[in-house]
């Protein structure tokens, strides 16, 4: 591979895939009015 | 308004939680696009270079549109021709297009399903020979020179395993939405990432795999000037997130009041690119074992997208490699997997639709839209001349539907009243990610422009030049015809009695919701 295609390679991972793991980890850290999972809810009644 | 006739005790499903919706939600985005599609337009559209214009779109157009869809399934709780119905006077119809649409995509999804399922067994023994083109071609689609265009001649090793995936996936739709697709999708996508990864694994230890990732990722500079690139980035995005037409909008709608809009938005949109990107490397890297073992370059191979990519180059490959039944067993078992979640997501948006509008349950629902699925489905696509009628309708109701639904939809929210602000309030008002003002000029007035010169492109070559030198009458009846089918169908339906009683029975939520995006304090 040549160099410009490695660097290439490297910058794609690293802002796709570093978007994937940073917007998990803000999902699970960042406070927010509904963080982490929301509680069972089965069926809504309305 | 038509009068309704209230039916009492109607209850909507909602997602075990939110994790499982974001499961869903990436399964429904990682589709067949995300394998055959992206990497070969990334690579005839400028290589490397094209993966700026790529993440320009995806974080200028696709993610905000994904958080439109986000913001108004979950604020107005319901299916597309629900919640459009409320979002603005006439929404419905939008709505119910966008049902159409979804139904005239899944009759022919499913069948490329039941190809990638017969090529997993086909794997075991090569069954395809030494000419993989002649073997998909004419002995599997049985396709020949007197074929006519349109055919009703059944093709059994394409209409068996059609019936089947008809089978399960309407079965995993009459379940519901817990018991049913939420489940599936928690067995399919770890799955699918197991799979896949293992094949891609496996190929990037072939001999040649890094001449593959060389053209792949090679940047060709010149490319950014052409617009035609930044549209084909718009195109590859919007295609593959599946935004704008009822499949997000419907699935954010079975969210619970309390649940993390925008982070959940970006998992999922990274999620998928992830995932092309991963595709991009695997593919390339089977295509440079490939051009090594022929003795050519990589910019000599022919048939880098679509079905050809899979059913004719792929089945070359797996050919030429040690252990390659294997390999084509990962490849289509990777390639079932992922459509089948994505097809389990069009069946939700006409299903919800059903079940909003006519109280049906979601057995009653699956019946109702399953059993013309799969007669239309078999007799349009399980025959002789299936191939063509798929190639047509793929092509206009992706270019035109769903390219045509995105517009109206960015234009709806955008005109009616102060929805998108209100919109976007709402998203800030539920996540922990907030989204700037910024949103509301890229979805009304970024995200429709971009859309309509992707439409206008579009329209402007079907009318020049047809498509795929088929015959004008053809064209006017699978083509122009597939698209006017969905119109009628919104028009029809959203003129029927609702026979729910929700409309006059607004949950408290959503009155809530409602009065937020009209800007009324409590």
């Amino acid at each position: 591979m040549s160099g410009i295609a490695i660097v290439t390679m490297v910058c794609t991972l690293a802002i796709i895939w570093g978007g994937l793991i940073g917007s998990i980890v803000a999902l699970r850290v960042l406070p927010g009015p509904a963080a982490g999972d929301v509680e069972p809810s089965g069926v809504e009644a309305e | 308004m038509t009068q309704t006739t209230p039916k009492k005790g109607h209850t909507r499903e909602a997602w075990s939680g939110q994790t499982a919706f974001l499961i869903s939600a990436i399964g429904s985005a990682i589709g067949l696009g995300n394998i055959w599609r992206f990497p070969g337009v990334a690579y005839s559209n400028g290589g490397g270079a094209f993966l700026i214009p790529y993440v320009v779109a995806l974080l200028l157009i696709g993610l905000p549109i994904l958080l439109l869809d986000y913001a108004i399934g979950h604020s107005l709780r319901g299916s597309a021709p629900w919640a459009l119905r409320r979002l603005a006077r006439g929404g419905e119809y939008l709505g119910w297009f966008q049902v159409g649409v979804c139904f005239v995509i899944l009759t022919y999804y499913a069948v490329v399903l039941a190809w990638a399922g017969r090529y997993a067994l086909y794997s075991i023994t090569e069954a395809w020979g030494a000419d993989p083109q002649t073997f998909f071609v004419t002995d599997f689609l049985q396709v020949t020179e007197t074929t006519a265009a349109f055919s009703l001649t059944p093709v059994a090793a394409v209409a068996i395993p059609l019936a089947i995936v008809w089978f399960v996936v309407v079965l995993i739709t009459a379940r519901g939405l817990t018991r049913g697709i939420e489940l599936a999708n928690r067995i399919f996508l770890p799955l699918l990432v197991v799979l896949f990864s293992a094949m891609v694994i496996r190929a990037l230890f072939l001999p040649g795999a890094l001449d593959g990732l060389n053209a792949f990722f090679t940047p060709q500079w010149s490319a950014l000037g052409d617009p035609h690139v930044w549209l084909a980035a718009v195109a590859q995005i919007f295609y593959s997130l599946s935004v704008a037409f009822g499949i997000m909008l419907t699935y954010s709608s079975y969210l619970a009041p309390k649940s993390n809009l925008t982070g959940t938005g970006l998992v999922a949109g990274f999620a998928n690119s992830s995932f092309e990107i991963l595709a991009g490397i695997g593919v390339f890297s089977a295509l440079g074992f490939m051009a090594y073992g022929q003795g050519v370059a990589v910019s000599d191979l022919e048939g880098l997208t679509g079905p050809i990519l899979s059913f004719v180059t792929f089945p070359q490959i797996i050919s030429m490699m040690p252990g390659g039944p294997l390999f084509g067993v990962l490849f289509f078992s990777s390639l079932t997997l992922a459509g089948v979640t994505s097809l389990l997501s069009l069946l939700q948006v006409v299903s919800g639709g059903l079940q909003d509008k006519f109280a049906f349950s979601p057995k009653k629902a699956a019946l109702v839209m399953g059993v013309p699925a799969t007669v239309i489905s078999l007799i349009v696509f399980g025959t002789q001349s299936g191939l063509n009628a798929l190639d047509v309708v793929d092509s206009f109701i992706n270019n035109l539907g769903v390219v045509g639904s995105a517009i109206a939809l960015t234009i709806l929210a955008a005109v009616s009243g102060p929805r998108l602000e209100g919109l976007r309030q709402h998203l800030n008002s539920v996540s922990s990610i907030k989204i700037p003002k910024v949103w509301v000029l890229l979805v009304g007035v970024v995200a429709p422009v971009a859309l309509s010169l992707m439409m206008g492109s579009a329209i402007i070559d079907y009318v020049r030049g047809g498509y795929g030198g088929f015959p004008t009458d053809y064209l006017a009846v699978f083509g122009w015809g597939s698209v006017g089918a969905a119109l009628t169908f919104a028009v029809v339906v959203t003129l029927l009695p609702w026979r729910n009683d929700r409309p006059e029975r607004v949950s408290r939520v959503a009155a809530e919701a409602d009065r937020q995006l009209r800007g009324e304090k409590r």
